[in-house]
């Protein structure tokens, strides 16, 4: 299949990263990315193929890292057992959220608002309830063994997380060439004109929700493993949600690589301002906002889109006439 | 006069505030011909369509489509049974390219990704959007993006086929090439309703003609008894079109 | 025990608070009508007014209701300039990027006071803030009372400026008919600028009656931005009067919440409500503005 070649490539490249002896502080730098990569991955199934903006996917991360942590704490259960679940929880939010919204109607900024209160109402919940540690959070048992998801060494955290971004990039490889990936591409650009051709607008962005979520989910559960800690800030907290979006917006929205890209571009801002003027507060969140606003007004295509149009102008042929502008606009 | 009725309209009504935009409409569209549906601006042609094809619910009345009340059945579930439609107002899949917006229609009935794409430029070729393939869909002419519309819809391959203004904004001879085009879609066995303003498209290419006015259908007959109704003409299509249909009709025997 | 003079007082209380949200949302809803975009920096903005106010008080020693006199128009111009050099041009009418170029000045501006005054929370003291008032069988506090007076003031002399001067009719054109507006001459973007600065505005006036009462950081306005949500898609997107009645209402009921729930749990409440009032009327939210 066309592309999987790329992404299995990009992968074996990445994965020979620890061979050649990088610090720990360049491996952590890379999980955490990856991690976000993930995320953003999620966010762009979504957000870049079926064009719905969310801006509360901390709902899925935290309760990713949540159902992951309070089985493992609370009921004992194997923490591979724990992240699957984890996953299965997030769909599973993300399908009550979805439903909820998409039967309601609500889409654009109405969505974006509704996921984003959705977040915060879980956020909240959080912080109050003894199973979430409340406002305390949770600390995993340290249990150095493979069979508890917890190792050594980095590198098997790095090539865990790697495996999980290489999946989801094949999954989103995967939905760009299928009917559903037709049909929620059509959702985003047209609304009224899918429902004409057959397409069922709510389920397909359902089936979408769901499978973000999932994806989120997962980031959140490998946070977990990783970190060893979570609490409603971190799990629920509007950080995640931004940068779950942020990466496929730099990176390139509605592309196979452009969350992982861009998760890259992101966290190498964020160390660089600290790198400049020490570890302060709000400085990587402050910077990532004003990129935001830069990469809209500048760059709305992200990277990617920057990449195709000097490859469009290397190549030098010639653009065709100045196209019309579109009668429909697009649906938001 | 024997051909089975595929859709029967009966006494829809539809309301918007103070507007009754259709106003206890009935007609029948027998199976294998072209049906016109005309009328002056505002007459509610349009709202009929999206009645029909389920993007508005009437206020009252039924729809029934091969015998079947389908009334309350959302869009897509038509378009799955075989009634597919077009926008008066063009919705393409502006950030698309023509073949992907086709494929989008062809999914319906082939649901790997190639063949979808495969059937695209089959559909393009007849609609005669081949060479504009991989054109996006916002850089498509007036003309284009009606022709866009008609092979999104084929591609569903509908057995009832709701056309809406396809030929408005067209030159004349981009009308010329467009009236075989959707002469042959009968060939094909699909049932059409068409909307149209260009009368003598109308005259040639219909079996039936309604005419819709303030929500009611005050006529209907074939193109030369429509147009030999000088009454229904003079007041609903403005003066001087009963004369302009009647030599539509003669031009094209 | 339940005495009806601390539920008097709770409701009374209540009401204060939704004057407050009732001019934050004033704000949010006229940028919505106007602009038809949702502002995620509205509640950004609120804070940044918020330490205006605070540092009028503390460095320049001005009273902040005095300072709201100052600070009005000064972020009426901050609004104006936003809208003009920063929103305008970065989101090309694309509703996709006005929610994200706003939702960036969000993040930008709340973590950029974070970096500069720290998560610290920070009050002042005036002499007058815990005088207090009998009204019936109620106790209200000075600022309280103050604030519900200076909203209507505000609101007032908002609806004064959209009534009777040119600037006022031409926002209305934009709000009806932008395209027609455009017609017949009128220069949309400095409509639209002008706008922006009339909601920033709003706040630079809410943040100094908030002041006095209640406490200042980096996430302060925050507080305040969901709330003003939930009265602006409860009273209708774009409706005037429906920000107004919305935010006395959610006030009480946050206040009556508050009292029985508990303070996050209250904020629960809020959340709740809105996510009901978008899933449950959605349609009433589109229809309004259109
Ligand atoms: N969603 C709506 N809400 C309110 N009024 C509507 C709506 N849709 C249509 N109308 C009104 O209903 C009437 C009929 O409109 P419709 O579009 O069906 O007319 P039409 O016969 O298709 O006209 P045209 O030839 O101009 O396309 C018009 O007065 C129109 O303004
Ligand atoms: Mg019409």
């Amino acid at each position: 299949m066309k592309g999987v070649g790329t992404i299995l490539v990009v992968a074996a490249l990445l994965a020979a990263v620890p061979l050649f002896g990088v610090s720990n502080v360049t491996l952590n730098f890379l999980v955490t990315a990856l991690i976000i990569a993930l995320a953003g991955q999620g966010w762009n199934v979504l957000g870049g193929y079926g064009g719905q903006y969310s801006f509360g996917h901390a709902a899925f991360f935290g309760t990713g890292a949540y159902v992951s942590a309070i089985l493992q704490l609370r009921y004992g259960v194997n923490a591979w057992i724990a992240f699957a679940a984890g996953i299965g929880a997030g769909a599973l939010a993300g399908a009550i959220i979805g439903g909820l919204s998409f039967r309601s109607g609500l889409r654009g900024s109405y969505f974006a608002l509704v996921t984003l209160a959705f977040a915060e109402v879980l956020r909240i919940l959080a912080s109050v309830t003894p199973i979430t540690g409340a406002g305390v959070g949770l600390l995993v048992k340290l249990d150095l063994r493979p069979e508890a998801f917890q190792f050594q060494s980095r590198v098997p955290f790095y090539w865990i997380i790697l495996a999980l971004v290489t999946v989801s990039l094949l999954i989103v490889r995967a939905i760009e060439n299928s009917r559903f990936g037709a049909y929620l591409v059509a959702v985003r650009e047209n609304e009224e004109a899918a429902k004409a051709l057959g397409v069922n607008v709510i389920a397909v962005k359902l089936g979408a929700m769901v499978i973000s979520a999932a994806i989120v989910a997962a980031a959140g559960g490998f946070y977990v493993q990783y970190f060893l800690f979570i609490d409603a800030g971190i799990a629920y907290g509007p950080w995640i949600s931004i940068e779950a979006l942020l990466a496929p917006i730099i990176g390139g929205v509605g592309t196979v690589f452009g969350p992982l890209l861009g998760a890259l571009v992101v966290k190498v801002l964020g160390e660089a301002a600290k790198l400049v003027t020490g570890d302060a507060p709000g400085l990587d969140l402050m910077i990532y906002g004003g990129v935001l606003v830069l990469v809209i007004a500048l760059a709305p295509r992200g990277i990617a889109g920057v990449v195709a149009d000097l490859r469009a102008r290397i190549v030098r042929r010639k653009p065709e006439a100045k196209p019309e502008q579109p009668t429909a606009g697009h649906h938001v | 006069m024997s051909d089975p009725v595929m859709l029967r309209v009966e006494t829809i009504s539809k309301r918007f505030g103070g507007l009754l935009a259709v106003d206890g409409a009935s007609f029948d569209a027998q199976a294998g011909r072209i049906t016109a549906l005309i009328g002056p601006n505002g007459a509610g042609k349009t709202t009929l369509f999206s009645i029909i094809s389920g993007f508005q619910p009437p206020t009252s009345g039924r729809v029934l489509f091969e015998g079947e009340n389908i009334v309350g059945v959302p869009p897509h579930r038509l378009a799955q049974r075989g009634i597919a439609r077009t926008f008066q107002i063009v919705q393409p899949f502006a950030g698309l390219t023509v073949r992907e917006n086709i494929a989008v229609g062809a999914h319906l009935s082939q649901p790997r990704r190639a063949d979808a794409l495969a059937a695209a430029d089959e559909i393009a070729a007849r609609v005669g959007l081949a060479d504009q393939l991989d054109k996006p869909a916002a850089g498509l002419t007036v003309a284009g993006r009606k022709r866009l519309e008609l092979a999104r819809a084929l591609a569903l391959k509908p057995r009832l086929l709701l056309l809406d203004e396809v030929l408005a904004g067209l030159n004349p001879s981009e009308v010329r090439d467009m009236v075989p085009v959707i002469r042959g879609l009968v060939d094909q066995g699909i049932t059409v309703i068409m909307i149209e303003h260009i009368m003598h498209a109308v005259m040639n290419l219909a079996q039936h003609v309604l005419v819709l006015s303030e929500g009611r259908i005050i006529a209907g007959g074939t193109p030369s008894e429509i147009a030999g109704n000088p009454h229904v003409v003079e007041a609903y299509l403005g003066r001087g079109a009963a004369q302009r249909m009647l030599q539509a009709g003669a031009a094209y025997g | 025990m339940l005495s009806p003079a601390i539920l008097f007082t709770a409701v009374l209380n209540g009401l204060m608070t939704g004057a407050i949200y009732a001019l934050v949302a004033l704000g949010l809803t006229l940028i919505y009508g106007v602009l038809h975009i949702i502002n995620f920096a509205h509640g950004a903005l609120l804070t940044v007014a918020l330490f205006a106010a605070l540092i009028a008080y503390q460095t320049f020693g001005i009273d902040p209701y005095l300072a709201a006199f100052l600070l009005a128009p000064l972020f009426f111009g901050l609004g104006y300039l936003l809208q003009r050099l920063v929103i305008g041009p970065a989101a090309r009418g694309e509703d996709r990027n006005i929610l994200l170029v706003t939702l960036g000045l969000a993040v930008l501006i709340e973590n950029a006071l974070l970096y500069v005054f720290r998560a610290d929370t920070r009050t002042i003291n005036l002499p007058y803030a815990f005088e207090v008032f009998e009204i019936g069988p109620a106790v209200v506090a000075l600022p309280r009372l103050a604030a519900l007076g200076a909203v209507a003031v505000t609101t007032l002399i908002l609806w004064a400026i959209m009534r009777y001067t040119s600037t006022g009719r031409a926002i209305r054109a934009v709000a009806k008919e932008k395209l027609g507006a455009q017609l017949a001459g009128i220069d949309v973007a400095h409509i639209y600028a002008v706008t922006f600065g009339l909601g920033t505005a709003c706040l630079a006036v809410a943040a100094c009656l908030l002041l006095p009462t209640y406490y200042v950081n980096p996430g302060a306005g925050n507080a305040f931005v969901l709330v003003a949500f939930t009265i602006v898609v409860l009273g209708g997107m774009g409706s005037l009067v429906g920000a107004l009645l919305g935010g006395l209402l959610i006030g009480v009921v946050e206040s009556l919440c508050g009292f029985f729930l508990g303070e996050s749990l209250g904020q629960i409440g809020i959340f709740t409500i809105f996510i009901l009032v978008l899933l449950l009327r959605p349609h009433g939210l589109f229809g309004e503005a259109t």
